[in-house]
């Protein structure tokens, strides 16, 4: 899922104060899961958000709403949609892709992102979350035994570990985070796979990243034109 | 004005304590609104912060003592979202010591009125509230004097 986290209030609220009326719009998805912009979050900003107001008496009405996805037309059903377009302005606790939809949707519409958007990551334990996907667009998790060096390696390596690798762990941060080689040798160590680790992995083609410009992709067999 | 208290108190311990209180004859300020909760575990940080927005001038959180929750954990992790709320009650500008939580067991029904008489006064004294507000007038107009 993608990640993500509030910002801090008070870069909320320096972005929203002067708009009189202002709709706090949850993602039901990622985010409501991360526990950084679902309903539950939406109901706890908008009422510091109106504590805050009260305190500075600032005019502000706030209104709360979540949706299934934001990041989906289809989830913009009119009972939204009227929230949005009545409002001065849309908070939006989904990730950025939210925020740019709604950008999209409802080009008259001021947008404020409440969260900053971290990784692709797997929720280890309840209140923990750590990165597994860098979203490269060309994956080579068959060649690790499913342990990804672009993600989970703070250099991206993908011929062995740098000598930064301390007790297993990762000198970018050695208390949380293990060297992913450490992980992918002790994989394959176990899988009778080593020799794999022999083979040369040649320069990645970074194209299918951000570095080739912004993803798109078109699936003929299913659009309806 | 008394301030306006609410108190969030679960159903084994803290109310039954309060239950004990009013049996025993215990006096404490008519001023706390008890919401009674199956336990503290149901407490939520919105449940809080909202309390304030309707008006409240003080919240308290009342459950079991640590280590005899009926639901065996609920009380330890209500405290974990006391302080929780108690970090974004801070973000905006109110005084985070106008939310506590506390530990009272069922049979210590003078404790709970004990505590309901310490936490009004904590409330009433703070800045903001009106006999908080007079002692900070009086402190402003001795330190302008001199």
């Amino acid at each position: 899922m993608i990640v993500a986290e509030q910002k801090t209030f008070q870069q909320i609220f320096d972005q929203v104060k002067d708009h009189n009326t202002l709709l706090v719009l949850g993602c039901g998805t990622c985010v409501t899961v991360c526990m950084a912009g679902g309903e539950r979050e939406v109901g706890i900003l908008s009422n510091q958000l109106r504590l805050a107001a009260q305190k500075q008496e600032v005019n502000m009405e706030v209104w709360e709403h979540t949706i299934t996805r934001q990041c989906d037309g289809e989830f913009f059903d009119a009972a939204v949609a009227g929230k949005i377009e009545q409002a001065d302005a849309v908070l939006s606790l989904g990730c950025g892709v939210g925020v740019q939809h709604i950008v999209e949707l409802f080009p008259d519409v001021r947008v404020y992102p409440g969260l900053n958007t971290r990784f692709y990551g797997a929720n280890l334990e309840q209140g923990v979350w750590a990165e597994r996907c860098a979203g490269c667009g060309e994956c080579v998790l068959d060649q690790y035994e499913g342990i990804c060096p672009v993600a989970r390696c703070s250099k991206s390596l993908l011929n062995g570990p740098c000598g930064g690798s301390s007790d297993g762990m990762c000198e970018v941060n050695p208390e949380t985070t293990p060297c992913a080689w450490q992980l992918i040798y002790d994989r394959m160590k176990k899988l009778n796979q080593l020799e794999k680790l022999l083979e040369y992995q040649p320069p990645k083609d970074w194209s299918k990243d951000h570095h080739g410009g912004p993803g798109r992709i078109k699936r003929e067999d299913m659009t309806l034109e | 004005m008394e301030p306006k208290i609410i108190a969030f108190c679960c159903h084994y311990c803290a109310f039954t304590a309060a239950d004990l209180a009013g049996t025993m004859r215990q006096q404490y300020p008519t001023n706390i609104h008890i919401v009674r909760l199956p336990c503290t575990g149901k407490v939520d940080v919105n449940m809080l912060l909202g309390a304030f927005v309707e008006g409240a001038d003080g919240v308290m959180v009342a459950g079991c003592e640590v280590g005899s929750c009926h639901f065996l954990e609920g009380n330890v992790r209500a405290k974990k979202r006391v302080d929780y709320a108690k970090k974004k009650l801070e973000e905006v500008g109110v005084d985070p010591r106008k939310l506590e939580m506390y530990h009272i067991a069922a049979s210590e029904g003078p404790l709970f009125a004990q505590t309901a008489r310490d936490f009004t006064d904590r409330i009433a004294q703070l800045p903001g509230n009106k006999e908080g507000q007079e002692q900070e007038n009086h402190r402003q107009g001795k330190a302008d004097e001199s």
